[in-house]
């Protein structure tokens, strides 16, 4: 039953944040004293990028979504409406694929790359850094992580540019771009699947370096308070062995937090990860939203905004939800 | 309950910058950053001192030249010196960083401690906005924003205002669950139970404990808005005319700098970029040691 | 009697930023079995450094510099780490200062105490290992359901209780208890002592009680030590201690008490605690000693059995003839 409270409440929270989601998306863009919408499609029309009736379609997709002749209210609540129907609305510049489309064709892409990194940049960089700040560990274990520390301060775009550079353009020990090698068509064989691994070795490795840093060092800061707690030191008293205290009285404890680290740092991680794709030219959500911001594609930009917000602040409930089944004190 | 006369042990005092000193010998990450911060500040004055800031914009030198005497950081696709451009561009970051930083974090300090030491209604409402805007990636409504401005009128302070307006909330998570727990110590409750009055207890008890922590949300804050200014220029969403250290590798992968063998023009921001953050990053952990003390290291 | 724990010459070094800190400085001790040890002395004066010492469980910035701890004839500082492992909670078994958070918040208490046993005894079976919790718990008035429990559902002293508990698991042969009662109310603190003097008889420990409380700690031990900036000042019978004390420091202790005759006044000790970092030459209370003389300014008095059978550290109390 209070598991059903909780439930509720949190779904109503997640209702609440995807409304202010969807309220900025519809506010900023009218802060502007422009219209870009008419703009755009002005120079669209100059340089005839498609026929009179699909310009007519597009404006009358956009007049329904940003209907500058309706009232205020109106607009917004039409806009609201159509979000309900999961109605994103038409791409300007691949007409006429809806935004869903374009969202569902990239959307693997991203999660394959920002599943793996994250959880691979999670127990590594939560491991360096409980190892780093526990005395115990021999000394060039807990000094593994300092190199990490550093390249916290590092954008994974940073790292993927000079990663790029150096691997791929100097060395070429991986492919410089894309998702696969050009010419190749997709097809299901062992030679095609190491094809798209090694095209993903390069973007993965900057999201990797460019986060384990973060962990090391919130876990370090965490694991510093934690071994100096109490019950570690009692825990060794008692004449337990090294790992049995680290493992049991220390990491247990040290984790719980960064799991709601984790739950946190969920945007960041898909805005590094968007980043990095645009930079690799992957055909994920990154490399859309990058094509969209380029050609002013406002609807694109809006959904994709808002379909990432809705994702973000639907797996950090997930999260909250689970979180009672690791710490006990907070049963519900 | 009978107790024994409690008195402390004086530690003896040592002069002050020896001690200073002493510490940050020990501290090696944040005299580490530190340092860097001074090799940095030193390029930036020593640039701007020495070379007109006009050669940071186009058409000031040839063009696409690899760095040498005449230009020691090499010149860009755009007839841009690099060498003014990088002090130049240093120069803006910091700015942003510092502005957008200490905006941030004093938005912070005032609505997380009001927030904690007042509580009620107040509380809930910061608390809760903080709540619903911590789900929303703030990089992809800056996006939205950035976006949707001309971007002829896009400056560096309009980039500085951007980012802001989603930089405070961290600090005031940060400082509004510091001053809950210090509402909960010991010397605050003696403080009231003697009589000082809301004020003296929020400068003469709390204030003083929670500098480690505003100092640390300040570099943090910085940190985040030079990060969060610097993505928006390299998705060619700052303002495009400055040398942006953003802009600079934005306008390379634009030309493909790498292809066409003009290492230096990406590198170069790169590295400035790596040398900051990095910098800022060692005094966060130096700082943490001061607010931890258990982090810091036996001699 | 059997002597069950003798210290001999214990000394502990904090290299701190500011200098050396001579945190104990020589301490002797001797303790038979079933008797119980009250150490009193103010804060800093080095008591906990003393438990940790004797569990060989300084930490850095500090360091044992020498000595040895024998309990039932082995001496501690002479075991390898892994000896040394063992020997904590079956040999010797500290109950810490702020018991209140020694209890791992995100285990069962049953599982922190199975994982004390079985760290020393892989053999027995885990119903026979979850069998001696259960009878250590109830042996500290707890029942067998908080084995199942975790520690925010306890109450400080049950927490408190549990900690006694794990520490009596393997019968070991000295107990020392920090402050076990601070932070719990006063029907608390007295059902507290009641269970630790109960498992002291149950298993025949000697007990070292750390506290600051020595109006109730005098109602539970034998004997009292006072310690002063890292040496023992005086060791005598609880008798001897609030009747006749010997040492001038023990004396200003025992009249800083309050009583019905000196009700309302308080006697401080004058002058202040001495900084471990440069502490006065020969007797270390020489500054603050009404009965200073030439000799004390120079020469370490040694602890020494005076007539009476109190043992003191002081130059006012020659040599038993
Ligand atoms: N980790 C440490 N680093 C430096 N100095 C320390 C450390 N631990 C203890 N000391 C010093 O050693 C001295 C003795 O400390 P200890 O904790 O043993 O005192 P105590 O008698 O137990 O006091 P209390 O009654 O407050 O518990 C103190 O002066 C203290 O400053
Ligand atoms: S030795 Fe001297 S100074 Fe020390 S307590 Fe005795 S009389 Fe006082
Ligand atoms: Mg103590």
């Amino acid at each position: 039953m209070a598991f059903a409270r909780l439930l509720i409440r949190r779904l109503l929270f997640l209702l609440v944040v995807i409304w202010a989601a969807s309220t900025i998306t519809f506010f900023v863009p009218r802060l502007s004293p422009r219209n870009p919408v008419r703009e755009r499609f002005a120079a669209l029309a100059r340089s005839g990028g498609f026929s009179p009736t699909d310009l007519e379609k597009i404006i009358a997709a956009y007049n329904t979504k940003f209907g500058f002749d309706k009232p205020l209210w109106r607009q917004y609540t039409d806009y609201v409406g159509s979000l309900a129907r999961l109605d994103l609305g038409l791409s300007a510049n691949q007409y006429p694929k809806t935004v869903i489309q374009l969202i569902q064709e990239s959307l693997p892409w991203t999660i394959t790359l920002l599943l793996t990194t994250t959880i691979l940049s999670f127990i590594i960089g939560n491991l360096l850094g409980a190892v780093a700040a526990w005395p115990r560990a021999p000394n060039w274990l807990r000094s593994i992580a300092t190199p990490f520390m550093l390249l916290q301060g590092v954008p994974p775009i940073i790292l993927a540019v000079l990663l790029l550079f150096f691997l791929g353009f100097k060395l070429k020990l991986a492919p410089l771009g894309g998702a696969y090698s050009i010419g190749v068509i997709p097809h299901f064989s062992a030679t095609f699947v190491w094809d798209l691994f090694k095209h993903q070795i390069l973007p993965a490795l900057s999201l990797i370096f460019g986060s384990v840093g973060g962990w090391v060092l919130s876990m370090r800061g965490m694991g510093v308070t934690i071994q100096g707690e109490d019950y570690v030191i009692f825990a060794e008293h008692k004449g337990l062995h090294g790992f049995t205290i680290f493992r049991d009285y220390f990491l247990r404890n040290a984790l719980l937090p960064q799991v709601t680290g984790l739950a946190l740092a969920l945007g960041s991680v898909i805005t590094s990860g968007i980043l990095v794709e645009g930079v690799f030219g992957l055909p994920g959500l990154g490399s859309v939203l990058g094509a969209a911001i380029q050609s002013n594609d406002f609807l694109v930009i809006y959904g994709i905004v808002l379909f990432i917000t809705v994702s973000v602040a639907t797996m950090m409930v997930i999260v909250e939800l689970l979180y009672p089944l690791l710490d006990p004190r907070i049963r519900v | 309950m009978t107790t024994i006369a409690i008195s402390q042990p004086r530690v003896q005092q040592r002069s002050r910058m020896g001690q200073i000193f002493r510490y940050l010998r020990r501290n090696k990450s944040l005299a580490v950053g530190i340092f860097i911060i001074f090799l940095l500040i030193a390029f930036t004055v020593i640039g701007l001192l020495t070379i007109s800031p006009s050669k940071a914009y186009p058409l000031q030198a040839a063009s696409k030249k690899p760095p040498s005497l005449k230009y020691p950081l090499g010149t860009d696709f755009f007839g841009r010196n690099l060498y003014a451009a990088m002090a130049v561009g240093m120069w803006q970051t910091a700015l942003i960083g510092v502005l957008a930083g200490a905006i941030g974090t004093m938005i912070g300090v005032v609505l997380g401690f009001t927030s904690a030491y007042f509580g009620g209604p107040l509380d809930a409402a910061i608390k809760g906005i903080c709540q619903i805007l911590t789900p929303i990636p703030g990089f992809l409504i800056q996006v939205i924003i950035a976006g949707s401005i001309d971007k002829r009128s896009v400056t560096i302070y309009t980039m500085a205002f951007i980012v802001v307006l989603l930089a405070w909330m961290g600090p005031t998570l940060v400082i509004r669950s510091q001053v809950l727990t210090m509402k909960e110590r010991q010397f605050v409750s003696v403080a009231k139970l003697s009589g000082v009055g809301p004020m003296g207890i929020i400068f003469g008890e709390i204030m003083p404990n929670l500098l480690p922590f505003i100092a640390a949300a300040f570099v943090g804050q910085v940190f985040y808005s030079i990060f969060a200014s610097f993505y928006l220029a390299v998705l060619g969403l700052g303002p495009l005319r400055e040398p942006l250290l953003g802009n600079i590798i934005w306008s390379a992968n634009g030309q493909g700098a790498f292809f066409n063998g003009w290492w230096w023009w990406p590198i170069e921001p790169a590295v400035a970029m790596i040398l900051i953050l990095g910098s800022l990053a060692l005094i966060n952990i130096g700082l943490d040691e001061v607010a931890n003390p258990r982090v810091r290291k036996a001699e | 009697m059997t002597t069950v724990l003798q210290v001999n010459n214990l000394q502990v070094t904090y290299y701190t930023d500011s200098g050396r800190a001579r945190a104990l400085d020589g301490v002797n001790l001797t303790l038979n079995s079933g008797e119980k040890l009250g150490l009193v002395g103010e804060s800093g004066s080095g008591k906990s450094t003393m438990a940790l010492a004797m569990m060989r469980m300084i930490k850095l910035p500090g360091r044992i510099e020498g000595g040895q701890v024998i309990v039932d004839g082995n001496d501690l500082m002479a075991l390898s780490e892994e000896e040394m492992l063992n020997a904590r909670l079956s040999e010797i078994t500290y109950i810490p200062q702020g018991a209140m958070n020694s209890l791992n918040p995100v285990m069962r208490i049953g599982a922190q105490m199975v994982d004390a046993i079985k760290a020393h005894d892989s053999k027995s079976s885990k119903s026979a290992i979850e069998e001696r919790c259960m009878e250590a718990l109830e042996s500290v008035d707890l029942g067998r359901n908080v084995f199942r429990m975790f520690a925010h559902e306890l109450s400080g002293g049950m927490k408190q209780r549990v900690c006694i508990a794990i520490g009596i698991l393997l019968k070991p042969s000295v107990i020392i208890a920090d402050e076990p009662t601070s932070a719990l109310d006063v029907v608390t603190q007295r059902q507290v002592m009641e269970t630790i003097d109960r498992v002291q008889k149950d298993i025949g420990c000697a007990v070292i009680l750390i506290g600051h409380d020595m109006g109730l700690m005098c109602q539970f031990v034998d004997k009292v030590a006072v310690m002063y900036a890292g040496r023992l000042a005086e060791v005598s019978t609880v008798r001897q201690m609030f009747s006749d004390p010997k040492h001038p420091y023990a004396q200003a202790l025992i009249s800083s008490l309050p009583s019905l005759e000196n009700k309302g006044v308080f006697h401080g000790i004058p002058g202040l605690a001495p900084s471990l970092l440069r502490l006065p030459s020969g007797c270390t209370f020489h500054p603050r000693c009404p009965h200073v003389m030439e000799v004390c300014k120079t020469t370490v008095p040694a602890l020494r059995t005076v007539p009476g059978g109190a043992q003191v550290a002081c130059h006012l109390y020659p040599e038993k003839a």
